[in-house]
């Protein structure tokens, strides 16, 4: 069989390879990796950075692949040499394999600028899961870290460890921000953007050198000026490995040169990738090289024929709330046309050059909606005479699928992945797929950069019968409107009451699914101030105690943070005693529960226990579990049961959309099990890691980071701002973890840990009234509504009827 | 029980059954769910048919068009708080899930005075237990 090797493990020389499998020609292969991981999703580091993903999740083939495959997998060892007449390569590791077929995909490496001292410890390029997770160790609240560099890849790093909790200055060498991108207007409005989320850039500054001792501890400016740091990042800028195949006697210049068909100099020598160089252009983003490993596959399988015919550079920066797209050309020239919009209030610059009816290039500030229209014209050079009056508004549209239907079939969407159109809608109708997990599941659409999201979302829509948006459902066939639109009909009509709702909007009477909905939107939307009608409610919420399948009640008093004393355990067990509850037990939520209460009871146990309903039935806050922290642990760093005791008082009473467990740990070993929580706080050695979204129900689903903060303040306001973000925009009956799923972690925290502080106050100051009004539910045993508790007792006496019967 | 004797039971007064909300009451061997309907009050059995769950303690709903669950309100139905079976008021049928099941229903009337009254069977044991 023939010897095909590949010298690199990275994105394209497996993607490449995956096509050459699909081709059904027999080789026996061998790749090498210098990197010691399997295959990952290298474009997604700076998500791993940010702490959106965690390094296992963006692995693209495990081992188990290559075994499956029959694939020589040689990690860790990088090729030192390669001999193109006697067609072998020779490994550090002293090793040579022959091949019959070899292709270079080695990819590109940082380029390092001139400069004193980069050697000192800390200091990294961001190439690399191993550079990645070198950066993670050192990041973290009240860290400096200083970036040399404010393009694409600078700008991702500076994002990542600023949500890190570092300092981040950006030090750029013009004044223009992602320069070989963007023209000096829109590098000012990214500017603008990085420093109003607290990313200081310092442009027009020239690196001297980086000094310090073993470790850096600071960077030197060519003007004198010395910045501190804790940890640098060099992102200057990519180079293409070329050297080992130029050393090898293979034509190249600033890559290895290719032709269309992706063949070298050499006929048996073949390159793929970011080490390439193809008429004249070399590449740094991914989809044209999925591009180039189509061709190459069938090249090198004995279908050569279809050709590579290069791509626009183009660039999209992955920074939340900094949204970059640039591609083609993007400065002014003679002969071509500038078509411009600017509105510097909302941050947004478009800017378009023509060039004889044809799109030359594109910058797109502050909104990137139209990146995929705009690449498409370029691609394809399509002539926009008849398009000129909306070159850059969305023509005006009459059918609402109109804009996906006009994608061609055999057009990819989704670019990481290389997932066309066609094979979309091919998978949603053999599969009966209807939500966006499964169309991820099955073909991988949107699960490299999700860009394409949207894109995807709209062809479900439009193609899937099933297919339901979260959010826009309706309610129910009382009040046929979307939650989201209730919550704005409530609000803008004034409605009051559940009632109000159901008459002007409903049925008049309603049913079990919305009246405990309308109940927890008026209650949400005016912060508590509404007319609580009981009627509306579940059993559970009108007596404050959980049914249980024999129609008595369970009673779990409050027990903030988990924590007691010997005097409420006295009670609790006095309580038990006179009230002959069935069984008592202790729950997963670090609380008491005492079993078979009858409903008549209720007022009577709750006084006699003299402590807060726990809230154990209803679809509010329930408890904050802790464990014991620095006050006795000796592995504590955080004071996790007084700050859950804090974090319990602050939210107790409040009804959310659905129960709502919350957790706070002392140090990462988490003994209070706070990733599987709705809302956890993780201690750490100086700092607070908030996360949300976590599960162990139905589903187990691992909490999201939020935000890491240094102070035990910060991380409970962190949580209240989520918390109160969840209750005004979650579907009654939405869990956090569908929640956080549905509207995606970065939207999450642009609207409440990175929002305007003016924003910021007034969901804190919403969520302050509505605590202010709220109560503990079991002082309803003071002032019961009519026989809200006790069975009605007939007026008239039914002994003399009941002699008639037995006369009768 | 069109055919039986019925003897009225003056019950409670009614601000002691609150709009859209059920109570229950004990009259002989017969445990009673009154509903205030807001216009009107209804009563029936108060143990759910499936397993004994209080209806007294269910939601009340509208009910639509037999069968379909859909178009206009017809009338008024509860919904157990155990496992969600629909009780229709009028009839006592049980509409969901689709079993031929039905509950004892009532005549319930208010008195000048304020009071509900309920018309209970005059015989001693119920048709349906002693059968």
């Amino acid at each position: 069989m023939e010897q095909l090797v590949i010298i690199g493990n990275g994105m394209a020389g497996v993607a490449c390879l995956e096509n050459i499998l699909s081709h059904k020609h027999r080789f026996d292969i061998t790749i090498f990796g210098d990197e010691t991981h399997a295959n990952y999703n290298r474009i997604m580091l700076s998500s791993v950075l940010a702490g959106e993903r965690e390094a296992d999740e963006i692995t693209i083939n495990g081992m188990d692949w290559y075994q499956k495959n029959g694939i020589g997998l040689r990690l860790g060892t990088r090729v030192i040499d390669v001999n193109t007449t006697l067609r072998t390569l020779t490994g550090e590791d002293g090793s040579v394999t022959r091949y019959d077929k070899l292709i270079f995909a080695t990819g590109s490496s940082a380029f390092i600028p001139p400069m004193d001292g980069i050697y000192r410890r800390n200091v990294f390029t961001f190439r690399s899961m191993d550079d990645t997770n070198g950066m993670l160790r050192i990041a973290g609240p009240g860290k400096r870290a200083v970036i040399i560099g404010g393009g694409l890849l600078g700008l991702e790093a500076a994002r990542g460890l600023q949500v890190r909790g570092c300092d981040v200055t950006v030090i750029h060498l013009v004044d223009t921000l992602m320069n070989n991108q963007l023209d000096s207007t829109a590098g000012d409005y990214v500017k603008e953007k990085m420093e109003a989320i607290g990313i200081k850039v310092l442009g027009g500054r020239r690196t001297k050198g980086l000094l310090g001792r073993d470790e850096v501890e600071a960077v030197e400016l060519s003007d004198g000026e010395r910045i501190p740091a804790d940890l640098v990042v060099i992102a200057a800028g990519i180079r293409a490995n070329s050297d080992l195949a130029s050393r090898a006697g293979i034509q190249c210049n600033r890559g290895i040169i290719v032709n269309d068909y992706m063949e070298t100099s050499d006929p048996r020598v073949f390159a793929v990738g970011e080490c390439t160089e193809h008429r004249g252009e070399t590449f740094g983003l991914v989809a044209p090289l999925f591009d180039q490993g189509k061709v190459l596959a069938a090249t090198i399988t004995g279908n050569r024929g279809p050709t590579f015919e290069g791509w626009a550079p183009a660039a999209k920066l992955k920074v939340m709330g900094v949204e970059v797209f640039s591609a083609g050309e993007f400065l002014e020239t003679p002969g071509a046309d500038v078509v411009r919009y600017e509105d510097p209030g909302s941050g947004v610059y478009k800017k378009l050059l023509v060039r004889n009816n044809r799109l030359a290039g594109c910058i797109l500030v502050g909104d990137t909606t139209d990146s995929n229209r705009y690449m498409d014209w370029l691609r394809t050079g399509a002539d926009l005479e008849v398009r000129r009056r909306n070159l850059l508004f969305p023509e005006p549209v009459t059918d609402k699928g109109s804009s996906i239907a006009e994608i061609p079939d055999n057009e990819t969407v989704c670019g990481c992945m290389g997932v066309t159109k066609g094979r979309i809608i091919q998978v949603i109708h053999e599969k009966g797929i209807c939500t966006m997990a499964q169309l991820k599941e099955c073909t991988r659409a949107s699960t490299g950069c999700g860009s394409c999201a949207g894109t995807c979302e709209g062809l479900l829509k439009a193609v899937a019968p099933d297919f339901v948006e979260e959010g826009k459902k309706v309610l129910c066939k009382c009040v046929p409107f979307s939650q989201d639109n209730l919550r704005e009909i409530i609000f803008t009509q004034k409605l009051k009451s559940v009632q109000d709702v159901l008459e002007i909007y409903g049925d008049g009477i309603g049913c079990e699914i919305c009246k405990p909905a309308l109940s927890y939107l008026v209650d949400v939307v005016w912060c508590g101030d509404h007319e609580e009608d009981r009627s509306a409610r579940f059993i559970n919420d009108r007596v404050h105690a959980n049914i249980q399948n024999d129609g008595t009640f369970s009673v779990i008093p409050r027990m903030r943070g988990g924590v007691t004393t010997p005097d409420e355990l006295r009670k609790i067990a006095d309580a038990a005693d006179k009230y002959k509850v069935r069984t008592v037990k202790v729950t997963g939520s670090q609380r008491i529960d005492l079993l078979g209460v009858k409903k008549s009871d209720l007022p009577g146990i709750w006084a006699d226990l003299g402590m807060p309903s726990g809230q154990g039935y209803a679809k509010g806050v329930r408890m904050v579990k802790t464990c014991v922290g620095t006050e006795f642990c000796r592995f504590g760093v955080q004071d996790a049961m007084t700050t859950g005791i804090e974090l319990e008082k602050r939210l107790e009473n409040l009804y959310t959309p659905h129960k709502t467990k919350l957790g706070v740990t002392g140090c990462p070993r988490n003994c209070a099990e706070v990733t599987v929580k709705d809302i956890g706080l993780v201690g750490q050695e100086g700092s607070w890691q908030v996360v949300v979204g976590g599960a162990a129900g139905k589903h187990v689903r691992k909490a999201d980071l939020l935000i890491t903060v240094e102070t035990t303040d910060e991380a409970i306001e962190a949580a209240l701002l989520f918390f109160q973000y969840y209750r005004e925009n979650g579907n009654y009956l939405e869990r956090t973890y569908d929640f956080v799923e549905r509207f995606g972690i970065e939207k999450i925290r642009k609207e409440t840990v990175y929002a305007q502080p003016k924003e910021k106050r007034i969901l804190l100051r919403r969520l302050q009234k509505a605590k202010a009004l709220s109560k503990d539910a079991w002082l309803d045993r003071e002032n019961p509504t009519p026989t809200q508790f006790v069975q009605i007792q007939t007026i008239q006496s039914i002994m003399d009827t009941q002699v008639e019967a037995t006369i009768q | 029980m069109s055919a039986e004797t019925t003897n009225w039971i003056r019950v409670t007064r009614e601000e002691n059954i609150p709009a859209r909300e059920g109570r229950s009451v004990q009259i002989r061997d017969r445990e009673i769910a009154i509903f205030n309907l807001g216009d009107r009050f209804a009563a029936i059995d108060a143990a759910c048919p499936h397993r004994g769950g209080p209806l007294c303690d269910g939601i009340v709903t509208g009910n639509r068009a037999p069968s379909l669950d859909c178009g206009p309100v017809v009338g008024h139905a509860v919904v157990c708080p155990l496992h969600g079976w629909k009780v229709d008021l009028q009839t006592g049928d049980v509409l969901k899930p689709d079993v031929s099941v039905r509950v004892d229903t009532y005549d319930v009337r208010v008195s000048d005075d304020g009071v509900v009254e309920v018309a209970v069977p005059v015989a001693a044991q119920r048709s349906k237990k002693a059968a």
